[in-house]
């Protein structure tokens, strides 16, 4: 939603501008139009934004933009046309005509003006139009784009004089584009859309592919769709320019998408890297703990939304350190309850944990219900980052990567630097000498389970911006896990590393030409036959531990 | 004396009589309902809002003074989501508890599951979710859509001009039978409108599919080819949250590219912030945001029986309400729960439609429903767009796919068949 700031600046801009350029149109005419609005056909709609849209006026512009927000309602007591703005349960709601406030009012006391997608793209554009001028750049970005996809002949001259006032290289960028598209789409002169197709070239961007495409493809009946074959060749060569380009960055997006399905992966593995792969625990409930990290995200921000909205986007921050301690702590009890009496019993551990899976997910089933939980986005991790044309990198998935790595550095430091990394070693390495030594090792297996299970629940937090928060969330990912791990090989750390990130990348490269559900099966059984030629996976551990 | 002595007698017997009837009565003074929804597992999250309409229902019947004088009585089992088991769970139900009917399933897998218990057993199923069609059993009413409610509609909404005239789509689907057989359908559909397969895309993901950059990428790609495209989901259950997520992230505005979904409502939508899918589309006979007083009502009595006003209300919600009521009107009518009773009353069987109209039993197990097309709004609500004018009679078998087009479903005399290309009992 718009600031408020900010939406008084565009409406005192618009009503300056309007002020200047057009008599102001007769309230009476304004309502009439709010009328077409509401009409139930669209065609009446459409033309009735059409109308408000050619009138120029500042209220025509806060309808629109109330309309395409949804905001714009009737009241269901004297059918008064009405823009609202949220508060609470209900709107706080203004005249649309006048301005002027009425005052609170209920959700149901309310009729919204419906819109849908054709009605939205020509406000777009309507709008776009009315806010070409703007003073913030990035409205008129949003403007030139809007007119970049309506290609409206009449805008032409609008395009050319604000790309000359232009300051701005991003905006100006924008606008030449605008402006080579509405010429290629509208003009009769043949130079001038060859011209138009050579400026288009330098964009490398799936929306001008199109555009081209569409000038150089045949018709349903074989036909070409443009009849001028030099135009068609300008369009072809645009064609192949683009998509030279496009197939570049094509490729690096396949490269960060695999890269961040590895990040996912290494983050559910890494827990398992250490209760599987150093402790020797075969954990069934593994997904579990990622389960319980993903719903102490839920609470957390459930407390947030009660006590702090403003404060909503540092939710996760403190979910971090509270999934990590909440699964920690269960990760602790399973070990002291069930698991430390059955090491060295593998097949036991393996059901008694399975047993432990179902368990912990009926019961959160029990606690918050079957269905999915909503785990909202802080803002700098919702939308993306468009580095170029078919290149737009996410940002949960570009914070999932940069977490899962400092996950991993920061556990590699403790094992390595640290007086209980030292002690966790030595147990694993060799029990009877580190107990000899006077390390509780009870103590070091119920703080190597704990770290393991803390580092699952971290993963759940990362997971539950991506994935659903539901009972089954850990099962998805407990497969993969022992995939990696074992892939990886077994109890080192590194290996796992590797594995995650290599297993990313084969399966999205794969992905695109065997599909997601034959690319899953034809990693799986890569991996099996990797097994069988090294049976302790990439990294193989050496020397004494292996005993152990 | 004697005459008097013998009225006594009497009297005593006929008492004696009347209350022994009474303590018969008191015996099978119930009638047992089956449900057979999933309540742990994969699909819990979709069947256990089933179940609780069903007892909403059920418990509904019994406040107004249940069913020929008779108390209902839910007999609830949990199939787990593990489809050989529907097949033992309704056995128990109809062997051993004796149900008059189940109301169960929701994916096609265990509707197949359980079918052949149901046809061997005589028992009667209540389908509330819609399907891929294709399909009319003797011994279950399907009370969600049929291809030809949903799907062909969207498609034909989406190529026209409200809907932005799509000239290029793509199918996306989870990897099992309904997606399958609906984008067959579909195919077959576009083929007869005049799109090439060329300007098809089909791709199917697994089951829980979580990792959509790649598919999301793709489609992107595809709508660059300078027509105007749209995206055709089937796909199910979990996967669609993070797929909606990934549409948002990579700003797929509705208007440029629409996604209209047969398997996401309200119940789906309550796990994502629906800002940026604003203006994206579903396809179903039902949506809550609907003003209709008998939906009001419904979704005060929802909320009531729940205890949660925050609770959405969904299709197969009203489908499995539509479905119990005629179920229960069939049994007044029949006077007795007798499954071939029941299923003769059950034809021609009408129940006002919580969004207006009139839903109507036809002969081929399907109902007569409206079809209703709504865009996503920003408060997890779906909001109509497009409505058919009427009913529109659920279809069987679609008349795009050739083989099929050729069949006919009828449970009344003289067909008495669910895929008969002539009556069974024609005269010659």
């Amino acid at each position: 939603m718009m600031s408020f700031g900010r939406l008084a600046r565009s409406l005192l801009f618009l009503a300056v501008t309007a002020a200047l350029l057009l008599p102001a149109t007769a309230a009476a005419e304004v309502s009439a139009d709010l009328k077409g609005l509401a009409e139930r056909s669209n065609d009446a709609k459409a033309a009735a934004v059409e109308r408000l849209a050619a009138g120029g006026e500042a209220r025509a512009v806060a309808i629109l933009q109330a309309f395409l927000d949804g905001r714009l309602f009737r009241t269901k007591e004297d059918d008064r046309f009405v823009i609202g703005a949220r508060s609470g349960g209900g709107y706080v709601i203004a005249d649309a005509v006048t301005g002027e406030a009425l005052g609170e009012v209920g959700k149901r006391a309310l009729r919204k003006v419906r819109i849908n997608n054709r009605l939205r793209q020509l406000v777009k554009g309507k709008l776009g139009s009315l806010t070409l001028g703007s003073p913030d750049p990035a409205a008129r970005i949003r403007a030139a784009d809007a007119v970049f996809r309506s290609e409206r002949a009449e805008m032409t001259p609008a395009l050319q004089a604000a790309l000359e006032r232009e300051q701005d290289a991003k905006v100006a960028a924008r606008l030449r584009r605008a402006l080579a598209a509405t010429q290629l789409a509208r003009s009769d002169d043949k130079e001038t859309r060859i011209a138009a197709l050579r400026t288009l070239a330098d964009f490398v961007d799936p929306e001008v592919r199109a555009l081209a495409a569409a000038v150089a493809a045949l018709g349903t009946d074989g036909t070409p769709a443009e009849p001028d074959s030099e135009i068609r060749a300008a369009a072809q060569e645009t064609l192949d320019e683009i998509e030279r380009g496009l197939a570049f960055n094509g490729f690096l997006a396949n490269v960060f998408q695999g890269v961040s399905l590895g990040s996912v992966l290494l983050l559910a593995a890494i827990g398992l890297a250490i209760t599987f792969g150093v402790m020797g625990v075969i954990n069934m409930a593994h997904g579990e703990m990622v389960m319980l990290g993903a719903y102490t995200t839920f609470v957390v921000q459930e407390v947030f939304r009660a006590a702090a909205p403003g404060l909503f986007d540092l939710s996760l921050l403190v979910a971090v350190p509270a999934a990590f301690l909440v699964t920690a702590a269960v990760g602790v009890g399973i070990e002291r309850g069930v698991i430390r009496f059955l090491y060295g019993r593998p097949l036991e551990t393996l059901l008694a944990t399975w047993g432990l899976s179902l368990i912990l997910q009926q019961l959160v089933r029990s606690v918050f219900g079957p269905t999915n939980r909503e785990v909202g986005n802080p803002s700098w991790m919702s939308g993306a980052w468009e580095v170029a044309g078919g290149l737009t990198l996410t940002y949960n998935r570009i914070w999932i990567i940069v977490f899962a790595l400092a996950v991993f550095a920061v556990l590699v430091l403790v094992i390595r630097f640290s007086r209980y990394g030292l002690q966790m070693r030595a147990v694993t390495q060799n029990r009877a000498m580190a107990s000899s030594m006077g390390i509780r090792t009870g103590w070091v297996d119920a703080m190597t389970f704990g770290l393991g299970s803390g580092i699952a629940g971290m993963a759940g937090v990362a997971l539950s911006q991506i994935d659903n928060v539901s009972p089954n969330l850990g099962q998805g990912y407990i497969i993969d896990s022992f995939m990696v791990v074992v892939f990886g090989g077994v109890g080192n750390l590194w290996g796992t590393l590797v594995g995650a990130l290599s297993l990313g990348l084969v399966n999205k490269f794969l992905e695109p030409y065997a599909g997601a559900v034959l690319g899953k099966i034809l990693v799986l059984v890569a991996i099996i036959l990797f097994i069988q030629k090294r049976p302790r996976g990439l990294f193989a551990l050496r020397g004494r531990a292996l005993e152990a | 004396m004697k005459s008097v002595k013998r009225g006594a007698i009497a009297a005593a017997a006929l008492a004696a009589a009347v209350t022994g009837s009474q303590e018969l009565r008191a015996a099978d003074d119930v009638i047992k309902v089956g449900v057979l929804h999933s309540l742990s597992g994969t699909m819990a999250i979709s069947e256990t809002t089933l179940k609780d309409t069903v007892l909403m229902m059920v418990d509904d019947i019994n406040r107004s003074g249940g069913l020929l004088g008779k108390k209902v009585e839910a007999v609830v089992v949990d199939p787990a989501s593990d489809w050989p088991l529907f097949a033992e769970k309704a056995r128990e139900l109809l062997e051993k508890e004796k149900v008059a009917a189940v109301f169960g399933c929701w994916t096609s897998v265990s509707r197949k599951s359980v079918l052949p218990v149901f046809e061997e057993l005589n028992g009667l199923l209540f389908y509330p979710v819609q399907y891929e069609g294709e399909e009319s059993s003797r011994n279950v009413f399907y009370t969600g859509a049929a291809p030809n409610q949903q799907a062909i509609p969207a498609v034909e909404y989406l190529m026209s001009e409200d809907g932005g005239g799509a000239e290029r789509f793509v199918l996306l689907g989870t990897d099992y039978v309904y997606p399958r057989t609906t984008n067959k359908i579909l195919r077959a559909f576009l083929n007869a409108k005049g799109i090439s397969d060329a300007d098809i895309m089909e791709n199917y993901t697994p089951f829980g599919h979580s990792d959509w950059q790649t598919i999301v990428a793709e489609v992107k790609a595809f709508a660059s080819q300078g027509k105007k495209t749209a995206v055709v989901s089937t796909i199910n259950g979990d996967a669609n949250v993070p797929f909606y997520k990934e549409l948002g992230n990579q700003g797929i505005a509705a208007e440029e590219i629409p996604v209209v979904a047969f398997s996401v409502g309200e119940e789906e939508l309550a796990g994502l912030d629906t800002g940026p899918l604003v203006g994206h589309l579903a396809a179903w006979n039902y949506f809550m945001s609907v003003e209709a007083k008998a939906n009001d009502a419904f979704i005060e009595q929802w909320h009531a029986f729940i205890g949660d006003s925050d609770r959405v209300t969904n299709d197969p919600m009203e489908a499995t309400y539509i479905g119990f009521k005629m179920w229960a009107q069939a049994v007044k009518q029949a006077g007795s729960t007798d499954v071939d009773a029941v299923r003769q009353a059950m034809y021609g069987q009408t129940v006002p439609n919580l969004t207006g109209g009139t839903a109507v039993m036809n002969v081929n197990h399907h109902l007569s429903k409206p079809v209703l097309i709504g865009e996503i709004q920003d408060d997890g609500m779906i909001e109509t767009v497009w409505s058919t004018e009427g009913e529109v009679p659920g279809d069987a078998w679609s008349d795009y796919i050739p083989e099929s087009a050729k069949l006919t479903a009828d449970w009344t005399y003289p067909w008495v068949c669910g895929n008969c290309e002539a009556p069974t009992y024609a005269m010659n």
